[in-house]
Formats: structure tokens, C-alpha cells, sequence
């Protein structure tokens, strides 16, 4: 290694860096702590990934640690649990949210279960990202929210960072993790510059913790990946409308961490839930009956959600309306705190 | 150590069967140039002119993207001979299921020029009626066409049709489950399907040598299907490679593939950067092939004045061009209504719910699209 590598990657400190460098230096950290750490996919050799995630680091670390894979998911994933058997720990990028299906029936059927299966004797430590989400004008399967499907997957950790320093952080801690974990990286927020510490301690706050993003006393709102910084803006807004949004960034989507959900509740009454992906079972379900089953005494409202519709991802022109915006946010807020909302008066029928 | 009981991988293949070489000069090839007895120097000539109106239609397109008109782009350049040579060996009834580069085979198609860009504008998911020209909307789940067009030329067998259909996909698709078993099924069924692959040496910005060892088009043999190995910047190979695969097909013979070696010009999308994966040099060498001068080579040799069909095409190509723009820049937005729409073909009572929702919510914002902040109590 040479010494300036080595230099690079002694450096400590902090820096100004984008959501995707972030990704990129927790890559490059796992590479050089461990040589089991392989990274694979398409494009992300040479090119450095479609969204230059993997930038530069098969010139560093070179083609056998850094593989261009053929053109397959399916092929991708299954040959990263045969590595697995054979001790590494393979980091994959799905290029898109929408061809992670390819390789669904490998990760549902063979990554999830492989422990269970084998009694605790094989490991699955995979690494699985993938860029997902809408907001950047793409053409169909490249925005899609597919965060449920694996959420609902026993064996599979599933996590989202919303800023540069827990993808940073939450990466290598995917990595080091001896369970499979699929990691969505809201690819519309990739650009996007934040003070990262380098040098931040990784048992500070483990990998499935949820933390309060501001804090606030009246409704709470919870949120995660792309969404955590609309909410904040929403917090902000609501802010000027005197009223006191308590944001919460899940991070983990599977397992969840009620904890804090749970102790905001408490305190608000009040819940508002926010995703991109469609509302009918999706993970807003899922906390809505846990704040339910957890805090009934203490809500003062029904659990809202805000969420994409139940469609199919809509041509880039349409995804404005899909994707929940601040004030579809801010509206749902109104209705948690029993203000007058865009569903006042609606008296529903049957159904 | 060799074990003479294994049978070795041939890695290198022939040369790919040319019929007009890029200096114009004719090649004879007794099976090809028989079913191309009718190509005469007009249909040559329109051949051509197609190749051209493809063209620019990319070149439009790309301008189109750079001044944001389009919010993307996936050139064909130089995979025009492929493209045109093979579309124009189908009859408007075969069915095509393609790629996103497929747009010249969209011309060939019929397809309303006001219908060609929509996709890439974000106007709509599909731009054009599939069986108004008999083409499936463009497929950019790398592969999966290939099945659609297995399961559709089974279906003609078992009514008992005619027909063939035809499933274009890439170098790099040929790497996905769902190509192999589109290849299984296919040769299973015995289905009337024409295997067009434009091997155009990149999948974004891995090389062909990543995906395959041998030459594609070996890959056939192993699943029982013939297959022909062609210069796709050769627009009489496409046709006559294409027209031998569909007489196969309707004379009840099965699958044929075909894979034509061609090169990608330009970047994958407009979003793509090419310098950093591939070299300059390689790109010169393909431009010396370039699939239309070798055609005006040919004509010259035969005595046609190039300049004249030339300024033809270049005619005809200005109209399209120019039906293109105005097309696109009259398309108005899709409607809010277009969200909901067409999801189900029966009633969904969770969706309606979901749409008169939104539509409460949109009729709350004030003129601007703005939420007015609330005054008084809510009623729930
Ligand atoms: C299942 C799937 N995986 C990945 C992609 C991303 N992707 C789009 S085009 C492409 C390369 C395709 O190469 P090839 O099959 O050679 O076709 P070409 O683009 O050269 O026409 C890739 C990897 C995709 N669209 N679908
Ligand atoms: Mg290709």
C-alpha cells in the first residue's frame, strides 16, 4: 500500500462531503480494514457506478476486490452467497431500486435464510445496496420504494441513511454485519454536502437505532431515507404555524426501533408517518398498528399517513403528485392535530 | 494439462457473414443472396433512406435532450444497418418485442412520429399503441422482452398462424436468466421467434468480453437453436439473415438467432459519459465501418448518383425531424387523472378511495398549488 493510501485512509477527521462520497469513504474504509470486503456489481468498476458511488476504488483496491459483475442480478446475488460460504463479505450495488427483481427469488429464498437453514453455522454478512426513491425525472424502474418487500422478509435487516454522516457510518456497519442487510440509499438526496467525522465511533449508535432528527412536542412525524429531510422542512414550516413537529428518522426499517417512536408519542399523542412507497401495506402499516398496539391510551388522533399512492411508479411528469411534498406532509399534520384539512368533512361511505 | 476428452470452446469465430463491405464492395454469399433476389437499386436506395431518417431521428432526439425538451435519450448510432435491415424483413403483422435503443425499428414499425419521444419526456410510461404496429412498448428490464416474444410466437403455433415474432435485446442482456430461458423455451416449443441481438460491444461500460467468452451467437447451439453470426453494420446481411430466420419461422422450422455485430457510436444514454470506460482509438476504428457510407459505396459502384438519393434521404430525413419537434413540443402535459388511471381493469374500491383523497387535497390548495395554512377548528 502506499503511503499516501495509507494517509487517505488514516484520515480521521471531518470533512464537507456529498451523501454519495459518504458512501463512497465508508466503502473505501471496509475495503481496507478488511480484505474479505469484495464490492460487486454493474458498472461499478471501471465507470465507478451509474451514480459514481464506487468511484475510484477498483484503481485502489483493483478488479479482483472491485468486480465489474456480468449483466444478472440474479447472478450477482447468488454468487455472492457462494462467496459467502467461502468467508467474504460481498457489498452489492443493484444499479436501480426497479432490477433489484431479478434477483429477488436469490435474496428472499437463499440470503434471508441460509442462517435459520443451517442452524447458525453459515453467515450471511451481504452488503445490499441499492439507490431507490423518485424526485430525479427518470423513465420507469428507476424510482421505485421496493423497501417493503425485504422489510417483510424475515432474515433480512433492511436500513435507510438520510444524511451524509449515517451513510457514512451505516454502511460500515451493514458491512460488518454478520446478518444480510439491504441498504436503500435515497439516490435523489446523493448530491447533497454535509460535515461527515470520519473518524466517528461506530458503537456510538448502532446500526437499527432510530433518533430523533428535531425535536418537538405537539404531533410526531416519522420518516425516513429521502423523506427525513422534507419532514424537517415540514417541521420547520409547521414551526411558523405554531406548531411544535417532533421529527423522527427511523434509519432501520427492519427491525424497527420503537423506542423513541414510542416516547415521542407518549409525549405528542400524535403521529404522522411519511414514505415514498405506496400506502397499502407498506411499512406505514406496520408502525401505525405498533403505535397503535403500543401507545393506544395516549393518541389523541388516528396514526396518519402520507405516503405515494398505490400505483405503479407514474411517468416523471406525473411523480410530483406521488411523491409526498411538504405541504401533503404538512397536511396530513393538520388532520393529526384535528385542524381543518383537505379531508375535512368527508363523510365516507362503506367500502 | 490436457484432458482430449473435453470438447474445447471455440473462442474465436469466423468473420461475420458481409454482404457490402465498408468499402463498398459486394460479397456474394449463395444462402443470403438468395432470398434478397428482389433488393434491387430502388429498394437499396430506400433502404438507405431509412438508415438516414433513423439517424436523424437520434441526432433530433439528442438535441432534443440537450435543450431539455426530452428528459432522456438512448442513441442508436450505428446500429442503424442492424436495426433497418432486420425491421424491414417483417411483415405488419409479425410481432416485435424490443429494447429502449430500438427506435429506428419503431420507424420501420409505422409508429406516429408524436409517439416516438413521449416515453422520454416523462409524458407516459408506453408512447405508442402496442398493436397499432404490432410492437410491445420498449423494454428496459434488461432481457425480459425476450421471453414475451417466446410466449407470443407460441401462442401463433398454437392458433395455428403465420406469423413470427421477433425479440431484439443486447451483448449484455444475453448474461440474464431471462434470455437463457426465453433460448429454453423457444427451442422446447419449437416457437416461430427470430433471436436479434445487436452485439454492439458494451453494456454501459462493460465490454462484451465480460458477459461471454465465444461469440454470442455460438450460445444458440447449445440450446438447439441455429444461429447466424452477421456484420450488423451490413443493412443487406440484417435483411437477408432476418428473412432466412422468418422463412424458418412460418415454414414451421422454430427459433433462429441471430446475432449482428455492430457498434455503439455514442454514449449509452445522453446521460452517459463514454471517455471514461472506452477509447478513442476503438471508436475511430468502427466509424471507418460506418453502416450508411458503405452504402453509398455501393450505389456509387453500381452507378447511382450518391449525391442526388442522398439529398433525397436527407429530405425526407428534415420532415421526420422536423414532425418529430413539432410533435413533441405540442404534446401537453399528462393529467392528474393520468396518476390513477389504468392501474386495474376492474373496479378497486382502495384506489378510488385513495383518488378522491387526492383530489380533496388538490381542490384545498389555492390557485397557485399552494396549501393555505388553516384558520379555526377543524371538524375532523
Ligand atoms: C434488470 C436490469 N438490470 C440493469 C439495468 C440497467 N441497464 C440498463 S441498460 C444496461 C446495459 C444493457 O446492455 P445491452 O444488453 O448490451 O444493451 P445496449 O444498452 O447496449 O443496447 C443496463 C445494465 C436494467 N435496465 N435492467
Ligand atoms: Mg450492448
Amino acid at each position: 500500500m502506499s503511503t499516501e493510501t495509507a494517509q487517505r485512509e488514516d484520515a480521521r477527521g471531518t470533512q464537507t462531503l456529498t451523501f454519495g462520497k459518504a458512501i463512497n469513504a465508508g466503502l473505501r474504509r471496509a475495503l481496507s480494514d478488511d480484505p474479505k470486503v469484495l464490492v460487486m456489481g454493474e458498472d461499478v468498476g471501471r465507470l465507478g457506478g451509474v451514480f459514481r458511488i464506487t468511484d475510484g476504488l477498483q484503481a485502489e483496491f483493483g478488479p479482483e476486490r472491485v468486480l465489474d459483475s456480468p449483466l444478472a442480478e440474479s447472478g450477482i446475488v447468488g454468487t455472492a452467497v457462494g462467496l459467502a460460504y467461502r468467508g467474504f463479505r460481498p457489498v452489492i450495488e443493484i444499479q436501480f431500486d426497479g432490477f433489484v427483481y431479478p434477483a429477488f427469488d436469490q435474496i428472499v429464498s437463499q440470503v434471508a435464510k441460509l442462517r435459520y437453514r443451517t442452524r447458525g453455522r453459515l453467515k450471511m454478512p451481504l452488503t445490499i445496496r441499492i439507490p431507490f426513491g423518485g424526485g430525479i425525472g427518470s423513465p420507469e424502474h428507476h424510482s421505485e420504494s421496493p423497501e417493503a418487500y425485504f422489510a417483510h422478509t424475515a432474515g433480512l435487516r433492511v436500513v435507510s441513511p438520510s444524511n451524509p454522516q449515517d451513510a457514512f457510518t451505516m454502511i460500515r456497519q451493514a458491512i460488518a454485519s454478520d446478518d444480510p442487510v439491504v441498504y436503500f440509499e435515497p439516490k435523489r438526496r446523493y448530491h447533497e454536502k454535509a460535515e461527515v467525522d470520519l473518524g466517528a465511533d461506530l458503537s456510538a449508535m448502532p446500526l437499527g437505532a432510530a433518533r430523533v432528527a428535531s425535536p418537538g412536542t405537539d404531533v410526531t412525524l416519522i420518516a425516513y431515507g429521502p423523506l427525513v429531510k422534507t419532514a424537517l422542512d415540514a417541521a420547520q414550516a409547521a414551526a411558523d404555524e405554531d406548531v411544535s413537529v417532533e421529527v423522527i428518522d427511523l434509519r432501520s426499517l427492519s427491525p424497527i426501533d420503537f423506542g423513541p417512536v414510542e416516547a415521542s408519542v407518549r409525549k405528542t399523542g400524535r403521529a404522522v408517518i411519511t414514505h415514498e412507497a405506496g400506502q397499502f401495506a407498506g411499512l406505514g402499516a406496520e408502525i401505525a398498528a405498533s403505535i397503535t398496539e403500543r401507545c393506544f391510551y395516549h393518541l389523541e388522533h388516528a396514526p396518519v399517513r402520507v405516503t405515494g399512492f398505490d400505483i405503479p411508479y407514474p411517468p416523471s411528469k406525473l411523480e410530483h403528485h406521488h411523491l409526498p411534498d411538504l405541504d401533503r406532509i404538512l397536511d396530513g399534520v393538520d388532520r393529526a392535530m384535528d385542524r381543518p384539512n383537505s379531508l375535512t368533512g368527508l363523510v365516507e361511505g362503506g367500502a | 494439462m490436457s484432458r482430449n476428452v473435453l470438447s474445447d470452446p471455440a473462442t474465436e469465430a469466423a468473420d461475420p457473414i458481409q454482404l457490402v463491405a465498408p468499402d463498398g464492395s459486394r460479397h456474394h454469399h449463395p444462402d443470403l443472396d438468395a432470398v434478397l433476389t428482389d433488393v434491387n437499386d430502388d429498394a437499396l436506395a430506400e433502404l438507405y433512406t431509412d438508415m438516414v431518417v433513423a439517424r436523424r431521428i437520434d441526432t433530433e432526439a439528442t438535441a432534443l435532450q440537450r435543450q431539455g425538451e426530452l428528459a432522456l435519450w438512448p442513441p442508436l448510432l450505428g446500429q442503424e444497418a442492424a436495426q433497418i435491415g432486420s425491421a424491414r424483413a417483417l411483415r405488419p403483422d409479425d410481432f416485435v418485442f424490443s429494447s429502449y435503443r430500438e427506435n429506428g425499428v419503431a420507424y420501420c414499425r409505422g409508429v406516429d412520429l408524436d409517439d416516438l419521444l413521449t416515453v422520454w419526456r416523462g409524458n407516459a410510461s408506453s408512447g405508442w399503441d402496442p398493436f397499432a404496429i404490432n410492437m410491445a412498448t420498449p423494454q428496459i428490464i434488461i432481457g425480459a422482452q425476450t421471453l414475451h416474444a417466446v410466449g407470443y410466437a407460441m401462442g401463433v403455433k398454437f392458433d395455428g398462424g403465420d406469423q413470427a415474432s421477433i425479440a431484439y435485446f443486447g451483448d449484455g442482456a444475453v448474461t440474464q436468466g431471462d434470455v437463457n430461458e426465453a433460448l429454453a423455451f423457444a427451442a422446447s416449443y419449437q416457437a416461430p421467434v427470430v433471436f436479434f441481438c445487436q452485439n454492439n460491444h458494451w453494456a454501459i461500460s462493460e465490454p462484451v468480453s465480460l458477459q461471454t467468452r465465444v461469440p454470442i451467437a455460438q450460445r444458440a447451439s447449445g440450446f438447439g437453436i441455429p444461429a447466424l453470426r452477421i456484420d450488423g453494420n451490413d443493412v443487406l446481411a440484417a435483411l437477408a439473415a432476418t428473412r432466412i430466420a422468418l422463412e424458418r419461422a412460418r415454414a414451421g422450422d422454430g427459433p433462429t438467432f441471430i446475432e449482428a455485430v455492430t457498434y455503439r457510436m455514442g454514449p449509452h444514454t445522453t446521460a452517459d459519459d463514454p471517455t471514461r470506460y472506452r477509447d478513442r482509438a476503438e471508436l475511430d476504428a468502427w466509424a471507418e465501418k460506418d453502416p450508411l457510407i458503405r452504402v453509398e459505396r455501393f450505389l456509387a459502384t453500381r452507378g447511382m448518383a450518391v449525391d442526388g438519393f442522398r439529398e433525397a434521404a436527407e429530405h425526407r430525413a428534415d420532415d421526420v425531424a422536423e414532425a418529430l419537434r413539432q410533435g413533441l413540443i405540442a404534446k401537453t402535459d399528462p393529467d392528474v387523472e393520468d396518476v390513477f388511471g389504468e392501474v386495474y381493469a376492474e373496479e378497486h374500491p382502495w384506489l378510488a378511495r385513495q383518488q378522491e383523497h387526492y383530489r380533496r387535497y388538490l381542490a384545498s390548495l389555492d390557485d397557485s398549488g399552494d396549501r393555505t395554512p388553516p384558520t379555526g377548528e377543524g371538524d375532523r
